[in-house]
């Protein structure tokens, strides 16, 4: 496979070099967009393997931390006033980079929010529609069926702005993303039901900044890239660390901290990557009571119908 | 009906398969997934065939289009769900079938024919499943598609056409995500007749059953409604659970998060892994990291994993023993179990990155796997002493019931006997 797998790539595709020595190297799923951190990364195997450790580094250097999430196990819920205080941050901190092209205003809705607190939402935002009957794009006040605009107009430009590591779409982050969880665990996850690895990690990554890096991996570290244990591809992305304390006010009086804003946060990306979750588990449950029934009805059926023949 | 019957014997036929059919009596719950199975495939072509309303099979649009069926379509989160986990639960079903078929010598003469049915089945069960991951065009789709495609190009001088005809170009773009809809879409219909043709073949010869000895007279059957019908849907309903279970509260259980990601051809996951189904012979494929003469390692890993599935067309002739149930061969059953633990460690290897020990951990199942076919059958079928068969299921059953008392006693507790 070692040699099977670049000859593939190589004949099928011209893809960078960078990405290539991200096949070879990379551990854990890929950031989309950041061949950078990729690279750093790369580097810094390289030289771990110099020091005499023959093991490639598996990153996340440090897996998430397990939180609690109202929309948890079998009776998950949304906390709709989490989710509103996670669209704030959104809305106030991650959108200057990060677009969510797949969520329209409308679905604000979901949120506790009125047809017309909707409308006022979307009108904040201006977007470009046309072509008019004169033929020419203009540019208007957002309705609630448009989507949220990005706020780049192409994944080059976002680069471009970015130091060349495009800031990823954040619609399905929150199932983009997690951390392997190996063996035993995943079956473990089995009858726990664990599927929140995406918001578990989304709030690892944002509250994982500001840590002092081992000796080892300060030196290979790529200028513009922020030391982060959490990130799943590598010792550091290209991501500054997003959010202070107190950067964005909660009317609500929740704590203004980094913590509650990445939790917040992370919740409403687990709403915009799968916006039915809630209705999803109490339809189960109607159909598990019902399946279970049908089942028991069947088996004292089938227990009369075989009663009079050894089997 | 009787007019319709003296014109077209449609009823009777149904009538003769599927009411009246005489099935062994002893069938355990294991007999049982043949019927999920059959249930599974309609499963999958209705929400199949609505799904495809609202797909667009264009590489532009593809990600975002199923994104819609998640978000706007009526329910379509449960369509999607219930497609994609139904596959998943396909394949559970096939291999329990599978191996309960292996244990019980299903595929021994008379019923070559219906074994070999059921492996074609097998494979047009695996390109569809192939074929349809590639269709959200996800990153795991794209580089997955990438990947398999690409084991053609192993094989001398046919293999770059072969690629390219599948592909449709020189790589995986558009002109490959249209082909892939069509055939994912063309291909379960091709196994709805091929199952036709698994369940007549099984209605000429008759089932197996746990004993293996032939039905002898129609003491040892039981007509197929109520006894099988009811059973069968027990059966399916249980199954059912386990599926809505992980359909309703971990849909995304099986899958790969890197498939939320649109393809983007420029950006190679660290980690390319087929879905959990392939795993076993992903690994085979992978074990083979030598030369071997003129076959370089990627031609021989191609050649193993075909031939892992190839090997099964020839079961019925290289299993020497004319026992068929492994109940009452002692020393085969060691060999089964230790088949069954060797395909699921298969499968955790093919999981693993193909590094460190892992590849000669690899290479070591392989061995296994085709050793189990080509040396443990044909000898241990020459050399083992089998048990002592008994005479008709008939007395099978009523020996085994004996020992609890009379039979109206151990009817009365059939969840043990299944």
């Amino acid at each position: 496979m070692r040699k099977l797998l670049p000859a593939l790539l190589a004949a099928g595709l011209a893809f960078a070099p960078l990405s290539f020595a991200q096949a070879q190297d990379g551990q854990g799923p890929t950031e989309n967009t950041a061949s950078e951190e990729a690279a750093a990364g790369q580097d810094a195997s390289a030289e771990a393997a110099e020091e005499g450790h023959a093991e490639t580094p598996h990153y996340p250097l440090r897996h998430p931390e397990q939180l609690n999430w109202s929309f948890a196990g079998p009776f998950g819920h949304w906390d709709v006033a989490q989710l509103q205080r996670g669209l704030k941050v959104y809305k106030e901190v991650c959108s200057a980079c990060h677009g969510m092209r797949l969520v329209a205003f409308r679905n604000l809705e979901a949120l506790g929010y009125s047809e017309a607190q909707v409308k006022a939402f979307a009108a904040e935002y201006t977007v470009q529609d046309g072509p008019n009957g004169d033929g020419e794009m203009f540019e208007r006040p957002g309705i609630p069926s448009d989507y949220f605009p990005s706020p780049f107009p192409n994944t080059a430009a976002a680069a471009a702005a970015n130091g060349g590591a495009a800031p990823p779409d954040l619609s399905l982050i929150a199932k983009a993303r997690a951390v392997e969880r190996g063996f035993p665990t995943f079956v473990f996850d089995l009858g726990t039901q664990y599927q929140e690895a995406g918001p578990d990690y989304i709030h690892a990554l944002l509250t994982g900044y500001d840590q002092e890096p081992p000796q080892a991996i300060a030196e290979s570290l790529q200028p513009g890239t922020y030391y982060n244990p959490y990130f799943i591809s590598g010792p550091a992305l290209a991501m500054p660390p997003p959010i202070g304390d107190d950067q964005v006010e909660y009317p609500d009086g929740s704590p203004q901290t980094v913590d509650q804003y990445s939790r917040d946060v992370a919740a409403f990306m687990m709403w915009a990557a799968e916006p039915h979750l809630a209705e999803r588990k109490a339809t189960g449950f109607v159909v598990m009571i019902f399946l279970v029934v049908f089942a028991g009805l069947l088996f004292a059926v089938k227990r009369r119908v075989w009663a009079g023949t050894a089997h | 009906m009787q007019w319709l019957d003296a014109r077209l014997p449609l009823p009777r036929l149904v009538y003769d398969s599927f009411v009246a059919y005489p099935v062994p009596r002893n069938l355990n719950y294991a007999y049982t997934f043949g019927g999920i199975l059959a249930l599974f495939l309609v499963l999958q072509i209705l929400t199949g065939v609505v799904l495809a309303m609202h797909y667009a099979a264009n590489s532009a649009i593809a990600f975002d289009s199923v994104e819609k069926i998640m978000r706007d379509v009526n329910w379509g989160w449960m369509l999607r769900y219930m497609h994609a986990n139904g596959a998943s639960f396909f394949f559970v079903a096939v291999y329990i079938h599978i191996f309960r078929g292996l244990y019980y010598g299903s595929y021994k003469a008379p019923r070559e024919i219906l074994w070999i049915l059921g492996v074609i089945i097998f494979l047009l069960m695996m390109a569809t499943a192939f074929m349809g991951y590639v269709l959200p065009w996800g990153q795991m789709s794209f580089w997955g598609a990438t990947v398999i495609t690409g084991f053609f190009t192993a094989f001398p001088l046919i293999g770059d056409p072969i690629q390219q005809l599948l592909l449709g170009g020189f790589a995986v773009d558009n002109a490959t995500l249209n082909r892939f809809f069509s055939l994912h879409y063309l291909l379960p219909f091709m196994i709805a007749g091929v199952v036709i043709l698994h369940v007549w073949a099984l209605h000429v010869t008759g089932q197996t059953n746990p004993t293996g000895v032939e039905v002898k007279s129609s003491k040892d059957t039981v007509p197929f409604s109520p006894h099988a019908t009811v059973k069968d849907g027990f059966a399916m309903v249980v199954f059912l659970i386990i599926f809505a279970y992980m359909l309703f509260y971990m849909p995304n259980y099986l899958g790969h998060p890197d498939n939320y990601v649109e393809a983007n051809p420029l950006k190679t996951p660290s980690h390319i892994v087929p879905e959990w189904y392939f795993l076993p012979f992903y690994a085979m494929l992978r074990a083979i990291t030598f030369n071997i003469g003129p076959i370089d390692s990627k031609l021989g890993g191609v050649l193993v994993m075909f031939g892992s599935i190839l090997v099964l067309f020839f079961l019925p002739w290289l299993d020497t023993s004319r026992v068929r149930s492994t109940a009452f061969r002692p020393v085969y059953k060691i060999f089964f179990w230790i088949m069954v633990v060797d395909c699921i460690f298969l499968g955790w290897l093919g999981s693993r990155p193909a590094e460190g020990i892992y590849p000669t951990l690899a290479l070591i199942g392989t061995i296994y796997y085709f050793g189990h076919f080509l040396i443990v059958l044909p000898v241990l079928g020459l050399v083992e002493t089998p048990r002592r068969l008994p005479g008709s299921i008939t007395e099978a059953v009523l020996a085994r019931n004996a020992g609890g008392g009379t039979p109206a006693g151990a009817a009365a507790a059939p969840e043990t006997k299944g």
